[in-house]
């Protein structure tokens, strides 16, 4: 470390070379991180899940309903200790450009089950209390500046005509996958006014033992099996995974980009290091004259790449980091609960150091390796 | 005077690593910069290339999809009798009433987690004539009053048992593969057909989910819509078959498009610093060089274009490297949801010739920027200094 000095004096010898070879490492660890974190926010659906809780869906698809009847069944399944069921919406409001998820919910189970929502005492009372009353999510509040007491009317695509619900209370996720831009109304509202089309989505469970879940989903399955309307239960964390593995081959993709990105700045970091050292040959056969070894030569090269990448890669990986701090870029959007998870920081951190030995290694072994006697002729 | 491209080329060649590294950081980003639009432009692409201009699809008022709209038998019998309707071969009406289901099927991996959601429609014999894109590879239609469908060809393969003669089993039915059929590229090819009033017993009632018809007078499509709006019989809505589909890529399509400009303009940036790097040190590598030519008579603005040029030619290679690299991207299969429908859509990269040229301007302007400050400095050189 002793040599530090005189890494900073090197590198301060071509400011800009210096400054340009850190902005190109820092900006390929921003968009390195915030690719990743695409990928992680798309699966974070696992993380939302409790090990305790099951999902009861149409085995057609989750786009058929399943009979109500089933509510008291399934409570009657051993391990099963709660249910509660949902439904999904689709409603649209305003012109429809902003799309956000709505679900008629059972409030009483409903506000039991999630206790990640994070939804006060009080808003709770005053779901209960009222037919037309709505949760909604700070994110989406905000995203359209609605206030609690406010009527908010959406037009219905699955069920047409005019909906107007007033908005109760707010919940405030207490996990950021949970994400913060879904609207929650009374399914009794729903119910009531198409009573002959409503019946619940899908339901979900609690079981008091997550070992048994194989073979609650199993004697679940087997008792409707032959009914008009056979199931398909999973955990929770399946059920997330499943609409996680529907965008496809994104992920793939974005991991592919990713690595491009770093291979691409990989090639402009070595070239940087190897312009340098080319042009210090001299300098280093006057360093190993004086008495310099080959290691103290190689690590200095070394260091010096390190001081790069890692300039880099804190300047990008704090920025992707902040981003979605600071903009609020997580919350409403196409991906609610984006966010930079510090798995992706430490990917990026272990990035930076590959790069470092990459970048630096031909070079720093050049250095080691310089004949001087040969090298000192040119030294003017 | 200009100065001779040949001394550009072979001073690139004269420096064959650093130049060779700084083009594939260029080409890198071309190669990403071609992929990635050419998946936004076959997303679009397959979503665009279903509907036709002259056809129509009725929907329940309100519903802006197929999966949530509803029509029932007596409105759809009025829908079919209406005069905005053209006529098939035989002089029926070129109409299908169509049901329209989302269904879980496996994949051919095992893994159960996969949801898969394929689009189950079904159609009358009509609709094999009102699409004009549709075209049996193998097998027969499916006959009427049996258990029996067409799979897409973007399903065959992916999903199990598809090939002609296996059995497909869902809603508590067992369904014979009888035709593979394609759609020029197009969302259908996802799709799985059979008869609509198979479908409709096993899926949703007595309910049909659209009608799609070829119009009389192509060009007929307001009046059509506003005929069928004012009927007082009937609920419904209108819509050109081409644009309810290319709507459905908007949403998507826009999203794959920005994060490519996006992805691609910060890479750019880091390319272009290399860029900017590699002309310096090669511009104060060649200083004794620089001053000769300019001594020689060589004009400043020469000496800048002529670094421009290098510059230029370096990322060219690069962009040429770079679409080499995303070519063979073209015709591979990839797979999305699209959420309109909520179900699968394949589809294939699509690189198109248009796609190559712009990755070679913007390999060249990535170059042009690059290369300015360094030829500039160039151009600015004391001759005096320089030539000791």
């Amino acid at each position: 470390m002793k040599f530090l000095p005189m890494v900073l004096a090197n590198l301060g010898r071509h400011k800009r070379r210096t400054i340009l070879t850190i902005l190109s490492v820092s900006l390929a660890l921003f968009l390195f991180a915030m690719l990743r974190s695409v990928t992680t926010t798309l699966a974070s659906g696992a993380e939302v899940s409790s090990a305790n809780r099951m999902i009861v869906q149409n085995a057609s698809a989750i786009v058929f309903t399943l009979p109500q009847s089933y509510a008291n069944r399934l409570a009657a399944v051993p391990h099963v200790q709660a249910v509660t069921w949902e439904n999904w919406f689709g409603g649209k409001y305003g012109d429809g450009r902003k799309f956000f998820a709505q679900f008629a919910v059972e409030p009483e189970s409903f506000t039991k089950m999630y206790p990640e929502f994070g939804i006060s005492d009080d808003d709770k009372a005053a779901f209960m209390r009222e037919k037309s009353a709505a949760i909604v999510g700070e994110g989406l509040i905000k995203a359209f500046g609605w206030k609690v007491g406010q009527n908010v009317t959406m037009q219905g695509t699955i069920y047409p005509g005019d909906w107007t619900f007033t908005i109760r209370g707010i919940y405030h996720p207490t996990q950021k996958a949970f994400g913060d831009d879904s609207f929650m109304f009374r399914y009794d509202y729903l119910y009531e006014r198409v009573p002959d089309r409503v019946t619940p989505g899908w339901f979900i469970l609690r079981i008091d033992d997550p070992a048994a879940a194989p073979q609650v989903a199993k004697a679940i399955d087997d008792q409707f099996r032959n009914s008009p309307a056979p199931t398909k239960t999973g955990t929770e964390a399946a059920f997330s995974a499943g609409f996680a593995t529907m965008w496809g081959n994104v992920s793939l993709l974005m991991s592919t980009i990713g690595m491009a990105v770093v291979f691409a700045i990989l090639l402009v970091t070595a070239n940087a290091m190897m312009m340098s050292q080319r042009e210090r040959t001299s300098e280093v056969a006057v360093l190993k004259t004086i008495g310099f070894t080959n290691s103290t030569v190689f690590s200095i090269v070394i260091i010096e790449a390190a001081v790069i990448s890692l300039t880099g890669a804190a300047l990008g990986l704090g920025g992707a980091w902040a981003l979605p701090v600071f903009t609020g870029m997580g919350s409403g959007g196409f991906l609610p609960g984006f966010h930079v998870t510090g798995g992706t920081i430490l990917v990026g951190a272990f990035v930076a150091l590959v790069l470092t030995v990459a970048s630096g290694l031909l070079p720093a072994l050049g250095a080691a390796r310089l004949p001087v006697v040969q090298a000192l002729r040119r030294v003017e | 005077m200009k100065i001779p491209l040949v001394y550009n080329m072979r001073s690139v060649i004269n420096r064959p690593v650093s130049t060779a590294l700084t083009a594939l950081g260029i080409g890198l980003v071309v190669a990403v910069f071609v992929a990635m639009l050419a998946l936004a432009n076959g997303f679009a692409a397959a979503l665009v290339g279903t509907g036709s201009r002259d056809n129509v699809i009725v929907l329940r008022r309100g519903a802006d999809t197929e999966l949530s709209s509803g029509i029932g038998r007596d409105a759809m019998s009025i829908i079919s009798s209406f005069p905005h309707i053209a006529a098939g071969s035989d002089g029926k009406p070129l109409v299908s009433p169509e049901t329209y289901v989302v269904i879980n099927i496996p994949r051919v991996s095992d893994d159960t987690l996969a949801i898969a959601n394929v689009v189950a429609r079904g159609v009358s014999d009509r609709a094999f004539e009102v699409r004009r894109n549709i075209v049996v590879t193998e097998g027969q239609k499916f006959t009427s009053g049996k258990s029996e469908i067409c799979v897409g060809n973007k399903l065959v393969g992916r999903f199990r048992n598809t090939a002609v003669g296996q059995t497909m089993r869902f809603a508590s039915r067992d369904w014979t593969v009888v035709c593979h059929f394609t759609a020029a590229g197009s969302s259908f090819e996802s799709e799985i057909w059979g008869e609509n009033e198979q479908f409709q017993g096993v899926f949703r009632g007595n309910v049909f989910q659209s009608a799609t018809f070829r119009l009389k007078d192509p060009k007929g499509f307001d009046d059509a819509k506003r005929a069928l709006q004012d009927d007082q019989r009937i609920q419904v809505d209108a819509h050109e078959e081409y644009t309810f589909y290319a709507e459905q890529s908007q949403l998507l399509g826009t999203i794959l498009r920005f994060l490519a400009i996006m992805v691609t303009s910060i890479m750019a940036v880091g390319a272009v610093f290399g860029a900017v790097n590699t002309m310096y040190a090669t511009v104060s590598s060649r200083t004794p060089e620089i001053a000769v030519l300019l001594t020689l008579g060589f004009r400043p603005r020469s000496v800048l274009a002529s670094f421009l040029v290098e510059s230029a030619v370096i990322a060219f290679i690069g962009g040429i490297i770079g679409c080499l690299l995303a070519l063979p991207m073209n015709g591979v299969v990839t797979s999305t949801t699209n959420w309109a429908s909520f179900s699968e859509l394949a589809f294939a990269f699509s690189v198109t010739p248009r796609l190559l040229l712009d990755g070679l301007i913007f390999s060249v302007v990535m170059g042009v920027v690059g290369g300015f400050f360094p030829a500039r400095k160039a151009s600015k050189m004391p001759v005096v200094q320089a030539l000791r």
